[in-house]
């Protein structure tokens, strides 16, 4: 009886011991190892755990077993193993967190949390750049000639030259980027109808469309209506264009205002994410949307079991607002610290290495900022038109083939061959040469390879994911509203509240008679006594 | 070896005056400090000057009123004659209706409101186009236990015997229950009330997910934090915060002062 305690005694002690283990060997490792504080956007990096018939099959150099791309790991836990195992001198590891909105970000930022390394979108770091609070990319990390500068190596042309242009190349590093556009169901909705962004007021489409609740994606449209005349004109300059859709004077803040109260009126609702459910379930017919949701919204449409509908997104003829998402490093979280930086610069580097990219634009629909031939491989995996003779579509399906002209992303020379019914193209405007590819494989097919779009300006997954030419020239990127930012959101308000004079004075009179009622009531309850039952006391 | 184990009455109350102060005490300091604060810090009367000159605001408040007003008499119309009879009925069935009016209440009520958004689409067809309809639905669903419960306690309280007495004394049944059941059940009826009224005043989650557009006070608070506007919105707040304080305080000196109405309001 007595040993029983003493065995407890022990069990107890050697108990203590392992906690008080515990974190002495977590502080050992400590030591040599680097916190590295990432936050993103949520449901924006490859998070692993595929199923193994959805690999990629395309050469991947970089993990040449996998026969493929295919994501295992989460994306931070092989950036990590990565890391790791290189020859950097320190091991690191990675507090990955996400924001909902750029806005919840800097609020966070201003309250005193601190983070390495964030991805926000293009105003939100200028906003950032502006107020000093990033620190520079290193000179090493814009190195062409070191091979694990996969950044530098594989950014698209386009967006570096647009980075550049903005002066933003020294402090970001694009991560996604895409248009805002229209995902309609072409069944209920015209592709005239859908061009334009007056959808939005159309009464045709009364309560059928949504759009997204934040200022920027609803001022925009509404810009775009208000100087809809202008911005369709032929001799219109992409300054001016740029002029008009960053408007935010006075005058364009008030007429934008009644217009986005003819929208509150006329759309379905104002969405933060219900917009993609909604959508793909068929309550509405139309939704405004960015471009990589979109390509998510049309996949997971086209996979709906029960009602596989097929949707296209559309990019209304006025213009279109290009955003960019890029990594930044914050001065508060680096804090100087030169390990630090490596580990950040290394995680972009991570990022950006094409295969991963590529995992990352497969996860969630949007589009990396990084080209190169084995994401152009991907593409052409992914949408290309088959010339292999052995797949069964190739003497079947294809009729017409369109040469997609994406030179100005990756390259000269990059057109990928798709299938004609994947863009709404207007046949007699382009060129066609009717050529005999297949000959080449034993057999006497005739194709239509049409070429020289004019302009494309609805189509699917490919066109939402990389807008031709003839999009990017009537895109604008909407800059920091700056000081104007409360005037802005003043605006914002007021389309959103009921105004006094909105009341029927009808109705303001009875809510006042109702809570005089309610007055009355609790007084006369109060003094019953005295006022009912006097003649009885 | 004997372990004593004794607390004095202040010392019990210590855990929640912690929890008072950190949570509800400091908070509400910061309210009133950014409420009265403009962006440079100074001290400054201008957000509530905002409040009242800005029509917006107003017409926000207004709104909500009519909403919350609108729930409040709707929910005591169904909940009123509920909860008389849950109280009234025999004591096995009792438990099992009472279960299942405090059954919803255990699901996360953003689950109920998408699952009743449904239903709504399933019965209207487009729920966009009666926003103000869907938003007192919402609420009535959301709030209606709140305005069952208080009642049923007070129903239960209710002493039988009166309401024979009132019978054997000549009194028809309306007469008993304008005279006798309706005045007993007041406190239940306030507290009910206080408990509905005032939270569907801010509550915005339900017309967010109801697709109604136009913003409650609830929303507005919310778009002025998000606008890095900290001070405009914190004189709402604490606008708001008077309202319920005088709303409170009103039914309180109003009811009965050997009732326990008090109780049940805070």
């Amino acid at each position: 009886m007595k040993k029983l305690p003493k065995i407890l005694c022990t069990a107890a002690a050697a108990g203590a011991l392992a906690f008080a283990a515990l974190p002495l060997s977590a502080c050992a490792q400590k030591n040599d190892e680097l916190i590295l504080r990432v936050s993103s956007w949520e449901e924006y990096i490859d998070l692993g755990d595929w199923d193994d018939e959805e690999l990629i099959g395309i050469d991947n150099p970089y993990d040449p077993e996998a026969g493929g791309i295919i994501g295992v790991n989460s994306m931070v836990d092989d950036f990590t193993k990565w890391f790791n195992d290189s020859d950097f001198g320190f091991t690191v590891k990675v507090e990955y967190s996400t924001f909902g909105t750029n806005e919840d970000l800097y609020n966070r930022l201003n309250l005193g949390d601190k983070y390495d390394l964030v991805c926000p979108s293009d105003y939100m770091l200028m906003q950032l750049i502006n107020e000093q609070k990033v620190e520079k990319f290193s000179e090493d990390f814009h190195d062409t000639s070191v091979d694990t500068n996969y950044f530098a190596r594989y950014v698209s042309p386009y967006i570096d030259g647009v980075f550049d242009q903005f002066g933003w190349k020294d402090y970001a590093a694009c991560y996604m980027w895409g248009t805002t556009g229209i995902i309609y169901n072409p069944e209920f909705a015209s592709a005239d109808d859908v061009s334009s962004w007056n959808i939005l007021t159309n009464g045709d489409y009364a309560r059928q469309v949504t759009i997204k609740d934040n200022v920027r994606d609803s001022y925009f449209p509404a810009l775009g209506i208000l100087n809809a005349e202008e911005l369709l004109s032929e001799e219109i300059t992409s300054e001016r264009r740029s002029e008009l859709l960053n408007d935010t004077g006075d005058e364009a803040i008030a007429a934008a205002q009644e217009i986005l109260k003819e929208i509150k009126e006329n759309v379905y609702s104002f969405e933060t994410d219900s917009g993609k459910a909604d959508m793909i379930t068929g309550k509405v017919v139309a939704n405004y949307q960015w471009s990589g949701d979109g390509v998510f919204i049309m996949d997971e449409a086209e996979a709906d079991e029960n009602n596989p509908t097929e949707l296209w997104y559309s990019v209304p003829d006025e213009c279109t607002n290009l955003w960019f998402d890029g990594w930044v490093m914050l001065k508060d979280g680096i804090e100087g610290n030169e390990r630090k930086k490596i580990a950040a610069e290394a995680f972009v580097n991570f990022v950006s290495r094409p295969d991963n990219a590529i995992r990352n634009m497969y996860y969630i629909g949007y589009t990396s900022a990084i080209a190169g031939d084995m994401v152009f491989d991907y593409l052409d995996w992914n949408y290309g038109a088959t010339f292999d003779p052995d797949d069964e579509s190739f003497d079947s399906e294809l009729e017409d083939i369109y040469a997609y002209d994406l030179s100005y992303f990756f390259g000269d020379g990059y057109s990928l061959y798709i299938d004609a019914n994947q863009v709404e193209i207007d046949a007699e405007l382009l060129n066609s040469t009717v050529v005999k590819l297949g000959e080449e494989y034993g057999n006497d097919k005739h194709y239509s390879v049409y070429e020289n779009a004019g302009s494309i300006s609805r189509g699917r997954q490919v066109f939402a994911q990389y807008p031709p030419q003839s999009v990017i020239d009537r895109s604008v990127i909407m800059l920091d509203f700056g000081d104007r930012l409360a005037d802005i959101n003043q605006m914002w308000i007021n389309v959103r509240c009921l105004d006094v004079k909105d009341f029927n004075p009808a109705v303001v009179w009875s809510v006042v008679a109702i809570i005089f009622a309610g007055a009355v009531a609790i007084i006369l309850y109060k003094f019953r006594y005295q006022v009912f039952y006097r003649h009885k006391k | 070896m004997k372990l004593k184990l004794r607390f004095s009455r202040s010392q019990l109350c210590l855990p929640y005056a912690v929890f008072l102060i950190l949570f509800v005490i400091a908070p509400l300091l910061v309210i009133v400090y950014y409420a009265f604060t403009n962006g440079q810090g100074r001290f400054t009367f201008d957000n509530f000057a905002n409040f009242f000159a800005n029509s917006n605001t107003i017409g926000t408040l207004l709104y909500s009123l009519l909403l919350s007003l609108t729930t409040t008499v709707i929910c005591l119309i169904i909940a009123y004659p509920t909860a008389y009879i849950l109280a009234r009925s025999g004591f096995k069935k009792q438990y099992v209706l009472l279960m299942l009016f405090i059954l919803p209440m255990w699901i996360n009520f953003t689950l109920r409101i998408t699952a009743l958004k449904e239903v709504l689409t399933v019965l209207e067809g487009n729920i966009s186009l009666h926003p103000f309809l869907n938003s007192v639905i919402g609420m009535t669903y959301d709030f209606l236990p709140f305005m069952i419960l208080p009642l049923y306690t007070s129903f239960l309280k209710l002493d039988k015997n009166l309401m024979e007495a009132a019978s054997d004394l000549g009194a028809n049944k309306f007469i008993v229950f304008l005279r006798v059941t309706l005045p007993l059940s007041v406190p239940g009826i306030v507290s009910g009330i206080t408990m509905v009224l005032l939270p569907s005043m801010t509550n915005y989650v339900v017309l967010d997910m109801l697709y109604n557009s136009t913003y409650i006070m609830g929303s507005l608070i919310g778009s002025y934090f998000s606008a890095y506007d900290w001070h405009n919105g914190s004189m709402i707040s604490l606008v708001l915060l008077i309202i319920i304080f005088i709303v409170t305080l009103v039914t309180n000196r109003f009811s009965d002062k050997d009732s326990d109405s008090r109780r049940t309001i805070l």
